[in-house]
C-alpha cells in the first residue's frame, strides 16, 4: 500500500483528490492538510510515500514545504498540484519535478504516483528561487522535523560549526550560514554584530555597559552599547564597525 | 455622434482646467518676456493678471452657459461662435473697465481683442490635437486592449471545484456552472460601453458564489450598499477585477480567511466605491495587482477624463481602494 498525503487549501480540490484516488487500488490517504505548516505535522506522524502538494497555500506554501520535507529521516516522494502558475512550471519543466495541473486527470493522477520519487538535490536547489523568503527554518531532530517560524526567532549567533537559532522558549542549533540567512531575511533582521543577527522586532532599546569581556573574550575595560531584547534577559553586544545603525534607529 | 460634439467639452471640469492653466502659462510667459528682474516680473504679472483673469473667468462662464446652444451648430460654426462670444465679452468686458476708470494705462480695445482671439486659437488647436490622440477609434482601441480578463488560476480552480461536486452535489454544480458561464459572457462580452451600476453588482455577486464555492468559510463580504443608485452608469468591470483582487491578495494568503468589504454611496453628484479588506504585509505578490490597478485607472481616464479617480491605501494591515466617478443616469 502506498500511503499518501494531501496538502490543499481549498476544500473541494482536497474532495476532488479523495474522489479521484478512491479509484486507485494501491494507495491509501493517510491525512490531508490545509496548509504547509499543517502537511508537516502530519507527515512527521504518518510518514507517506508520497506528499500531493498545492503551490498556492497560506502560511507556507508548497514550495516551501517541499524543501522541509526533505529533512525527513526517509523524505517522501513531492507531487506538486497548481492550477496556474507560469514561474513555477517552467522550473519544474526545466528540472523534470513532477507536478499536476489542476482540474487533474485521472490517468495523469495514474502514471504520477506510479512514477513518483523523492526530489534530487539538483531539483531542491531548483526550487529555492521560487520562494525567496522561507516563512519557517527546520530542523532535523530524531528522524523528523522540527519547524521554527520565522517570526518567533529573536537572534541568529554564528558559533563555531553551528548557529545558534534563540527564541523566546528555546534555543535550536541550524546549519547554515549567517551570510546566507543575511541575504534571504535582511529586511526583518539587521547585523549588530559580526556574528550576530537580531530581529528589529524584537530589539526594546540600546544600553552603554561596562562589559568584563567582549564577544571574543579578550578583556576590556571600554563601555560598549549592547541591545536589550524583549522576552529575554540576554542582550547581544553591538560592534563598533555596527554603531551607526544605533543612531539610525 | 453629432458633427458638433467635436467642439471641446465646456462642461467638463478637465477641459475647463486646462483652459485655465495654458492661460495662466501664456500670461507667465508673457511676463517673464516682458520683465528684466525678479520684482519687474512680480509686477507685470500682477498688472496683466489683474485684467486678464477676470476676463477669462468671464469669457469660461458665458462659454459654459452658452455651450448646449455651440453643439447644436456644425463643428466650424461652433468654432466661430466660441470666437465671437470670447470677442463680445472682452470688448463689453473693456468698456466696463474704461468707464470705471480704475486701470490706467489701458491697452487699446484692438490689442486685448487680438490677444484675445490669439488664446482662444492656441486652446482650440490644443484641444483640436488632444482630441485626434483620444480619437473615438483610438479610445475604442485602447479600451479594447484594456478588457479586463480575470485570471487563468482562478478559472482553473473553479473548474476544479465544480468537478469535485458533480458526484455528490450536482445541483450545487449545476449552479455553479450557470454562475460561470455568466460571468464569461460578460468576460467576453464587448465592454465598451457603460452599464448599469446593478448589473456590474450582480455579476459580483455571481463571482463571489463561485469563490464562496472553493474558500467556503474562509470568505465573508460585507455589502454596505444601501444609499447605492442602480442606476447610475459606470464603466463594465470596474468592479469585479477589485474582489477579484481582494480574493487573491488578502483572503486566500489568509490561514483563517477574512471578510472584504464593499461600500456604495453618492454624494453631489459623485459616486463612491469604496473596498476595503484585510492585508498580510508579508506576502510578497504585488506584481499582478498593480496592474489590475493601472487598467481601470486607465479605463476611468478614457470614460471619464480628470472626473474619475482611484486611490489606494493600506494601514494597519487593512488594503482599501476607492474610486470615484461622476453621477451618470441612464
Amino acid at each position: 500500500m502506498i500511503k499518501l498525503l494531501i496538502a490543499d487549501d481549498e476544500a473541494p480540490a482536497r474532495k476532488r483528490l479523495r474522489d479521484l484516488l478512491s479509484d486507485i487500488n494501491e494507495v491509501t490517504i493517510v491525512a490531508d492538510a490545509k496548509n504547509g505548516q499543517e502537511a508537516l505535522k502530519l507527515a512527521n506522524e504518518n510518514l507517506p510515500d508520497i506528499v500531493l502538494l498545492d503551490i498556492r497555500m497560506p502560511i507556507m506554501d508548497g514550495i516551501e514545504t517541499a524543501q522541509h520535507l526533505q529533512k525527513l529521516a526517509k523524505p517522501p516522494a513531492v507531487i506538486f498540484t497548481t492550477a496556474y502558475d507560469t514561474y513555477a512550471l517552467q522550473a519544474f519543466d526545466l528540472n523534470a519535478v513532477d507536478y499536476l495541473l489542476k482540474p487533474i486527470r485521472f490517468e495523469r493522477l495514474q502514471t504520477a504516483i506510479q512514477k513518483a520519487r523523492a526530489l534530487l538535490p539538483k531539483q531542491l536547489e531548483a526550487l529555492v528561487p521560487l520562494s525567496p523568503q522561507r516563512t519557517h527554518l527546520s530542523i532535523s531532530e530524531r528522524g523528523r522535523v522540527l519547524l521554527i517560524p520565522v517570526a518567533d526567532v529573536i537572534y541568529f549567533r554564528a558559533e563555531l560549526k553551528y548557529i545558534t537559532v534563540k527564541t523566546a522558549e528555546k534555543e535550536y542549533l541550524l546549519e547554515e550560514s549567517l551570510n546566507h540567512l543575511e541575504q534571504e531575511f535582511g529586511k526583518i533582521f539587521i547585523r549588530l554584530h559580526r556574528n550576530c543577527l537580531v530581529a528589529q522586532a524584537y530589539i526594546l532599546g540600546y544600553e552603554k555597559r561596562q562589559l568584563s569581556h567582549d564577544a571574543e573574550g579578550l578583556l576590556s575595560s571600554e563601555k560598549q552599547w549592547v541591545a536589550l531584547l524583549k522576552n529575554i534577559p540576554d542582550t547581544v553586544t553591538v560592534s563598533r564597525r555596527q554603531q551607526h545603525l544605533i543612531r539610525s534607529n | 455622434m453629432r458633427k458638433s460634439s467635436r467642439l471641446p467639452n465646456l462642461h467638463n471640469l478637465g477641459v475647463n482646467l486646462r483652459i485655465l492653466i495654458i492661460v495662466n502659462a501664456i500670461i507667465a510667459l508673457t511676463a517673464i518676456v516682458l520683465s528684466n528682474h525678479f520684482e519687474d516680473f512680480y509686477v507685470v504679472i500682477t498688472t496683466i493678471s489683474s485684467i486678464a483673469q477676470p476676463l477669462l473667468l468671464l469669457c469660461l462662464l458665458v462659454l459654459y452657459g452658452s455651450y448646449s446652444l455651440l453643439t447644436k451648430l456644425r463643428y466650424w460654426q461652433g468654432l466661430l461662435g466660441i470666437f465671437t462670444i470670447v470677442l463680445l465679452v472682452c470688448s463689453g468686458f473693456y468698456d466696463l473697465i474704461s468707464h470705471l476708470l480704475i486701470y490706467s494705462n489701458l491697452p487699446s480695445r484692438l490689442r486685448l481683442l487680438f490677444f484675445a482671439s490669439i488664446i482662444t486659437a492656441i486652446c482650440l488647436y490644443y484641444f483640436y490635437l488632444h482630441q485626434h490622440a483620444y480619437s473615438p477609434a483610438v479610445i475604442e482601441a485602447r479600451l479594447q486592449a484594456l478588457q479586463a480578463r480575470i485570471r487563468p488560476h482562478f478559472l482553473f480552480n473553479c473548474i476544479n471545484a465544480v468537478l469535485s461536486l458533480i458526484r455528490t452535489q450536482p445541483k450545487q454544480a449545476e449552479t455553479a456552472l450557470e454562475d460561470m458561464a455568466d460571468l464569461f459572457r460578460v468576460l467576453m462580452a464587448d465592454n465598451r460601453d457603460l452599464v448599469p451600476l446593478g448589473q456590474e453588482i450582480a455579476l459580483c455577486r455571481q463571482y463571489l458564489a463561485l469563490e464562496k464555492l472553493r474558500l467556503d468559510e474562509r470568505l465573508t463580504v460585507q455589502w454596505k450598499i444601501d444609499d447605492m443608485p442602480p442606476d447610475a452608469m459606470i464603466p463594465p468591470l470596474i468592479l469585479q477585477p477589485l474582489i477579484e483582487n481582494a480574493v487573491y491578495h488578502g483572503i486566500e494568503p489568509l490561514e483563517k480567511g477574512g471578510t472584504i468589504t464593499i461600500q456604495i454611496y453618492t454624494s453631489r453628484k459623485e459616486i463612491h466605491l469604496v473596498l476595503s479588506n484585510p492585508y498580510n504585509e508579508a506576502s510578497l505578490r504585488h506584481i499582478g495587482n498593480k496592474m489590475a490597478l493601472k487598467n481601470i485607472k486607465e479605463r476611468l481616464t478614457l470614460h471619464f477624463d480628470l472626473e474619475a479617480s482611484l486611490k489606494s491605501s493600506q494601514s494597519n494591515g487593512e488594503y482599501r481602494v476607492q474610486i470615484t466617478l461622476p453621477y451618470k443616469e441612464v
